[in-house]
């Protein structure tokens, strides 16, 4: 690029055919810039996890050994929920019968509907919950059952051992049904 | 009637203080992101609607790992230095007591406890330990810790935290529960993640119509 030097400072002077490079401007574009930071915070907050681990309160009954001191529940107004392996529920309401009729097996999304139902058929003063998780179960069935009470608003449940007869009932189950 | 002309202006605005903006708020949240700490025994909560924060301080936490194991940890040094102490007159044992007070967590039987001290930090991990024996009734020793723990907070507030693995089968639970139980320790938390409450639930109701709700 031949160019007239037209800008004749009062410095020096060069001399007539030496180029002089062109002045170019320190401003630079700085919306990439802008742009990138901006990519990069959005970034953050959503790769971040709001992890702030949440405590969930579980009182335990005193253990009473005079059966005179337990708390008497009618038989209608229960519900047993039993948990087993392969995060599989069982359930019965009122007291298991002989020949284990009234034993059903269920599952974590549909146990929901059994305990609203339970909920909406007895008066919410006599409503008790026993839940009884066998050996095979995981601590995850079990808080998410105790969960399942408090989503369900049922104030009354107690964490009961669970019987051998129940026991082997939901080992007979689930020796019988393939597991999904 | 002629308009006033008006002096071109350019466009292009100065990006600069933006750009000082965007990179403050970046390095402002890199810098505040607290990294989660590499922990000794590896554990993944279960998910509850309980939306009461876990306690930070003064507590005790039991930890059941995948395996059914079971550790202690606490955070007060003051606490630890008198556990050691009760430790020591009781079991007769001798204890390295600022290693005890350093400790994260104890997973040992009371006899080990010299030698899992005497270990250094980054070697106690949770898979070699072998947990705090709670298996059989007859030598629950987590009972006795936590009978040592709760006479070390004696008239002060504890927080009983609880903190199990999804997979840790019922029976290690039951064994902590039963421990719990023996020192009329009746209240406990179980630490959980947050997860939201199904829509059209009784709960879900409550909280719409801003009733309290109970943790």
């Amino acid at each position: 690029m031949a160019e007239m030097d037209t800008s004749s400072g009062g410095g020096h002077k060069k001399g007539p055919g030496v180029k002089k490079g062109k002045k170019l401007s320190t401003r630079v574009d700085l919306t990439p810039m802008v742009d990138l930071g901006f990519l990069l915070i959005t970034f953050f907050i959503f790769t971040t996890t709001m992890s702030q681990p949440t405590a969930m309160r579980l009182n335990l009954p005193k253990d009473v050994d005079n059966p005179d001191d337990q708390n008497k529940v009618k038989e209608s107004a229960v519900l047993t929920i039993m948990l087993g392996k392969d995060n599989n529920v069982f359930y019965y309401e009122g007291q298991l019968k002989p020949d284990a009729s009234n034993f059903k097996s269920s599952s974590f999304k549909e146990i929901r509907e059994v305990i609203i139902n339970k909920k909406k058929n007895t008066s919410a003063n006599d409503l008790v919950m026993v839940l009884k998780p066998n050996a095979d179960c995981n601590y995850k069935n079990v808080v998410d059952i105790l969960d399942e009470m408090s989503i369900n608003v049922i104030k009354r449940y107690a964490v009961v051992k669970i019987s051998d007869v129940e026991s082997k009932l939901i080992q007979i189950t689930e020796a019988s049904t393939p597991s999904k | 009637m002629s308009r006033p002309k008006l002096p071109r202006k350019s466009t292009s605005v100065d990006m600069t203080a933006m750009c000082d903006v965007a990179f403050l708020l970046l390095s402002f949240f890199i810098l505040t992101t607290k990294f989660k700490p590499s922990e000794a025994i590896p554990v993944v909560t279960p998910n509850s609607v309980a939306n009461k924060v876990a306690p930070e301080k003064d507590l005790v936490l039991i930890t059941i790992d995948k395996d059914g194991k079971v550790f202690l940890s606490m955070d007060d040094e003051q606490k630890k230095e008198y556990i050691a102490n009760t430790i020591i007159q009781t079991k007769n044992l001798k204890l390295d007591i600022k290693a005890f007070k350093k400790a994260s967590f104890f997973g040992v039987a009371f006899n080990q406890l010299p030698s899992f001290l005497a270990l250094p930090e980054e070697s106690r991990k949770a898979n070699v330990l072998p947990g705090i024996p709670c298996k059989d009734s007859a030598n629950n020793e987590l009972t006795e810790w936590i009978r040592i723990v709760t006479s070390a907070y004696q008239g002060q507030k504890m927080n009983l935290l609880l903190k199990g693995d999804n997979q840790a089968k019922y029976p290690a639970f039951e064994q902590v529960i039963e421990a719990f139980k023996k020192n009329d320790q009746l209240k406990f938390q179980m630490v959980t993640n947050p997860e939201s409450v199904p829509m059209g639930s009784d709960l879900w109701k409550q909280s719409q119509k801003g009733a309290p709700k109970e943790g």
